[in-house]
């Protein structure tokens, strides 16, 4: 089973007639995705790649009968492109541009809370359920459908770790990119609140980063709430302190916000946390093995 | 974004926040001129840096006369200034600001930043002020105030006041609101990402002004900002940093000698870690983008390779949707351009992998093909201690 995304999902691409969304829609298309339309302002009436595209999102939700969008929109018109799909009453969001100002990003979090429209991103890879549907630009081929949900804030470093799932036999139910910014729709509480709802998903994946203190929040949540093994990862344990690491939201300002801090949370909450990110999937292969994250806890 | 303080002054006289008169010099006798026009003394002459802590390595000195200013400034505009956020090595003081001084009552610490957990701006404040604002944060959070920003609504006119009674400023309660509020709208118009006055000053005769100023801007936002792209500083920017980012490069120059090249930035961290935990030290960031094209691997080997602590460099790909073998392609031809002469370890990951180990192989130069990152790490520590 899944979160959010599965083969019933109808996916509109916001953007499609760009370099970037024009790609990722054939490959999520390919990868067995519905994407049912595509979204560009003065371009409907078109087709793109066989896939038909409107002006606006809610002409295409009107007649596609979307339920999820995707984002490839240039920064600077990103916020106003989100601001459409929520008006749009999609349910899911998945804002893949990096760059956005953050302070655009404020007026979307407040527009958003008083909506029901679920956004992630932005700045991420997207998600995806493995074998059933893939929103956004992960390589669909390193991935198998399977019981381990991925939380992560990074791209390629979980690609990283959903191969070494792979590796070892290790299928994932839903991966999520939530995102590298300072300001996201969905942050780690969100997504495990999702996982702890779906009882296909027997473990948990959550790869971290310094910057903010989300990691720490999570690592309270898991201890009051999941009884699935979680093995974590924070990266730039060696990253120096005001700088920013690529990731707008990656940097230790301050004094906090560094990887030592999330690690020492995670492990006081009782959660594996690797230090190697070589062993994430050899790591998660042994919790599953051994059972509960509250039946290690109590050793 | 960092700019100096004068220029942040200068944005604050903008949007009315009270300054001290003063002006930038780039010679000491340029300081004289413009310490004989703000009349009487005493002046502060203080290095224009970007970096904190500059009163501690002796950036900031009280000036008694015009002739003090003058030879203040001659020795200052001379020096490598070390504080404890420059690093041993220093920065080169190449611009001086020459001010009035004030007869100071109180110090206040006062600041826009933004709360990533709430996803707004918040106003913090704080009665103890020209000291470490992290420091109180650790020892008497009780000590800081905090207000939130309303994402549509702004600063509302209560919280400017709550603030100031919070602060004890019931003499100076019209001038802080004002100054709190014109605060708040600079941090929104220029989209800044930290507006901080520390010390935010009363003076014996019961004026408010920022004695200092701090202003840093959300990089992503400097497209619809082109006056404020204008001021950056690339003098107090590492070189190589520079270079990088005008190939699109995210780069940042550490102490060790492992080189790494690495796609993604999460990944990139992740290896700097993993050299680390294998005995190493990563001699830098790099994230050469989700794509690494064959472009950018050549403009990242130049720019790594630069570093002249570099002993052996790490390539660490995960080639996604890229295919393998273009990635390898990219790699041999960018370090055969390039001319690298330090090992080089690769680890690739993805579609095709097994042809780009290939292409790696027969290549002819100097590189060892890792199998995971661990063992990529190894090899790569290994060989930059002279042992392979």
């Amino acid at each position: 089973m899944s979160i959010l995304v599965d083969r019933s999902t109808r996916l509109v691409v916001q953007g499609i007639t760009g370099r970037e969304g024009s790609f990722h829609a054939r490959q999520c298309a390919d990868y067995g995705t519905q994407v049912v339309a595509g979204v560009t302002p003065g371009k409907g009436g078109s087709r793109h790649e066989g896939i038909p595209v409107f002006s606006t999102v809610h002409q295409a939700v009107m007649e596609t009968g979307a339920n999820a969008s995707v984002i490839f929109v240039p920064p600077p018109y990103a916020a106003d492109a989100i601001l459409e799909a929520a008006d749009a009453l999609l349910p899911l969001v998945v804002c893949i541009t990096e760059g956005i100002p953050t302070l655009d990003m404020v007026r979307v979090r407040a527009w958003l809370s008083a909506s029901s429209t679920r956004l992630i991103g932005p700045n991420c890879p997207g998600i995806i359920t493995p074998g059933a549907c893939k929103i956004g630009i992960m390589p669909g081929a390193i991935h198998s459908p399977g019981a381990v949900g991925v939380i992560s804030r990074s791209g390629t470093l979980t690609y990283e770790a959903v191969a070494q799932l792979s590796a070892r036999n290790i299928g994932q139910s839903t991966c999520i990119g939530i995102g590298g910014d300072p300001i996201i729709g969905t942050n780690f509480i969100d997504a495990l609140a999702l996982f702890k709802e779906d009882s296909s998903t027997h473990g948990i994946v959550l790869i971290g980063e310094i910057g903010g203190s989300a990691e720490e929040a999570a690592a309270d949540y898991i201890q009051k709430n999941l009884s699935v093994p979680v093995v974590a990862f924070i990266a730039g344990r060696t990253a120096p302190p005001g700088k920013r690491m690529g990731h707008a939201g990656a940097i230790i300002s301050g004094g906090s916000g560094t990887a030592a801090e999330k690690i020492r949370a995670l492990q006081a909450a009782g959660i594996r946390v690797v230090e190697n990110p070589a062993l994430i999937g050899e790591t998660m292969a042994q919790a599953l093995g051994t059972g509960s994250r509250q039946a290690k806890a109590k050793e | 974004m960092k700019i100096h303080e004068y220029q942040a002054k200068s944005i604050f006289r903008r949007f009315n926040v009270p300054v001290p008169k003063g002006e930038v010099c780039f010679s000491a006798k340029e300081a004289a001129e413009v310490a004989s026009r703000l009349g009487a003394g005493p002046y502060v002459v203080k290095a224009q840096i970007h970096a904190g802590g500059r009163g501690k390595g002796g950036g900031i000195k009280l000036a008694r006369s015009v002739g003090e200013v003058e030879s203040i400034a001659g020795q200052m505009l001379e020096m490598t200034l070390r504080t404890p956020q420059t690093g041993p090595e220093g920065r080169r003081v190449r611009r001086v600001l020459v001010e009035e001084g004030l007869d100071i009552a109180r110090e206040i610490y006062l600041a826009v930043v933004l709360d990533r957990s709430q996803g707004l701006p918040v106003v913090m404040a704080s009665s103890e002020g020209g000291v470490d604002i992290e420091e109180v944060a650790r020892s008497a959070p009780e000590k800081i105030l905090r207000v939130p920003v309303h994402a549509g609504f702004g600063l509302q006119p209560f919280q400017a006041r709550k603030l100031a009674y919070g602060l004890g400023l019931e003499a100076q309660a019209d001038k802080a609101t004002q100054l709190i509020g014109s605060l708040v709208r600079t941090y929104h118009e220029t989209d800044a990402s930290l507006a901080e006055i520390n010390p935010l000053v009363v003076t014996r005769q019961g004026d408010l002004l920022a004695l200092d100023a701090k202003v840093n801007f959300d990089d992503n936002a400097l497209y619809r900002h082109p006056n404020i792209k204008e001021l950056r500083d690339r003098d107090e920017e590492e070189p190589l940093e520079v270079e990088a980012s005008s190939f699109g490069l995210n780069y940042i120059k550490l102490q060790g000698e492992v080189g790494c090249m690495v796609n993604g930035a999460g990944l990139a961290m992740a290896t700097m870690d993993i050299i680390q935990l294998a005995g190493g030290a990563p001699a830098n960031f790099l994230d050469v983008g989700g794509g690494a094209t064959a472009e950018q691997v050549s403009n990242a080997f130049r720019i790594l390779l630069s570093d002249p602590h570099v002993k052996a460099v790490l390539i660490n790909i995960f080639g996604g949707i890229m295919r393998c073998d273009v990635v390898a392609q990219g790699v041999v031809e960018a370090a055969a351009q390039t001319g690298v002469k330090a090992p080089v370890v690769v680890r690739l990951e993805g579609t095709n992998v097994e042809e780009g180990r290939r292409i790696l192989r027969s290549s002819g130069l100097n590189f060892t093909v890792a199998d995971g990152m661990l063992d990529a790490a190894r090899k790569v520590v290994a060989l930059s201690k002279g042992n392979s």
